[in-house]
């Protein structure tokens, strides 16, 4: 599996994005930095953690208009799965591929630690080698993950399967505990987590594995 | 031309630095405020001239980058 991950100033978890997409799909990705119009062909795209353009405005809002994300909106409309972590959830509800936004912590504190959360639906490309209902360990670290959308689209995401992650506990204010959403066609997945600092026993668990190995299964 | 825009969150979206805001003044002893709602002011010079034109573009950029319509309304004055 090839794979590219978006570099954007201010993004400090695409290295470890890198090391994990390297550790488990064997290939090193394309690091592409945002001021980029175009890039080889690949089958995955990462947008990593982080504080792009410093949060300046909203989170996610300035990388949202860069010019890689001309391109990177377009692969989307293609079909290319997109994995947005974190800040790059921000940026992918900011692009308008996913819906809602992510607005302050409800307790205003940034949170940072592990947390316990339920796959909600593993009949995605991303989660299908979890089982259902899957209970895990991922770590979170955001200070503005509080997913909100209005009711009508809540329950659209519900009825439609949407809603790939749940927290096990309220940390941040989510409405309906989202933790991560699927877009509607299911190829772009936007989640505050990072599953991909929880790829090997080293780092405290490898819960965050599966979410990488199910894409590869799925593209194989 | 100045264009000045006002960013504020939709009614029904939950403001937790509005809220703190809120408590932070009733603790210092303000008494009688009922809500306080936090947003954003932007001030834009516009080389632009003709008023219709100006608000036209404010517009788009407000819709575009300068407020989230998803949780967002916004409010432009010219002059």
């Amino acid at each position: 599996m090839k794979s590219a991950v978006i570099v954007f100033p201010g993004s400090n978890c695409d290295r470890d994005m890198a090391v994990a997409l390297t550790k488990i799909t064997g290939n090193k990705p394309l690091m592409v930095w945002h001021q980029e119009t175009d890039f080889d062909t690949v089958d995955f795209i990462a947008l990593p953690g982080g504080f792009s353009y410093g949060d300046y405005l909203r989170c996610g809002a300035m990388s949202a208009k860069s010019n890689i994300m001309k391109e990177v909106i377009r692969r989307a409309e293609d079909g290319v799965p997109i994995f947005g972590v974190c800040n790059g959830f921000q940026v992918l509800t900011e692009t308008g591929l996913l819906p809602g936004a992510l607005m302050r912590n409800a307790n205003l504190s940034f949170v940072c630690k592990d947390v316990k959360m339920t796959v909600a639906n593993n009949d995605t490309m991303f989660t299908a080698d979890y089982a259902e209902d899957e209970e895990i360990l991922i770590p979170v670290a955001h200070h503005d993950g509080n997913y909100f959308a209005d009711e009508n689209t809540l329950d659209t995401l519900e009825g439609e399967g949407q809603v790939a992650f749940r927290y096990n506990e309220d940390i941040n204010g989510a409405q309906r505990a989202i933790a991560g959403i699927t877009n509607k066609r299911g190829n772009i997945l936007g989640m505050m987590p990072h599953p991909e600092r929880m790829i090997e026993p080293a780092l405290g668990g490898s819960d965050g594995r599966k979410l990488f190995t199910s894409v590869m299964n799925r593209l194989s | 031309m100045k264009a000045r825009i006002h960013v504020t969150l939709k009614n029904g979206v939950l403001d937790p630095q509005g809220k703190a805001i809120e408590h932070a003044l009733s603790n210092m002893g303000f008494g009688g405020v009922d809500e306080a709602r936090q947003g954003k002011f932007i001030e834009l010079e516009l080389s632009e001239t003709d008023k219709d034109k100006a608000h036209e573009n404010v517009d788009a950029m407000c819709r575009k980058l300068l407020a989230n319509t998803v949780i967002e309304n916004y409010s432009i004055e010219l002059e």
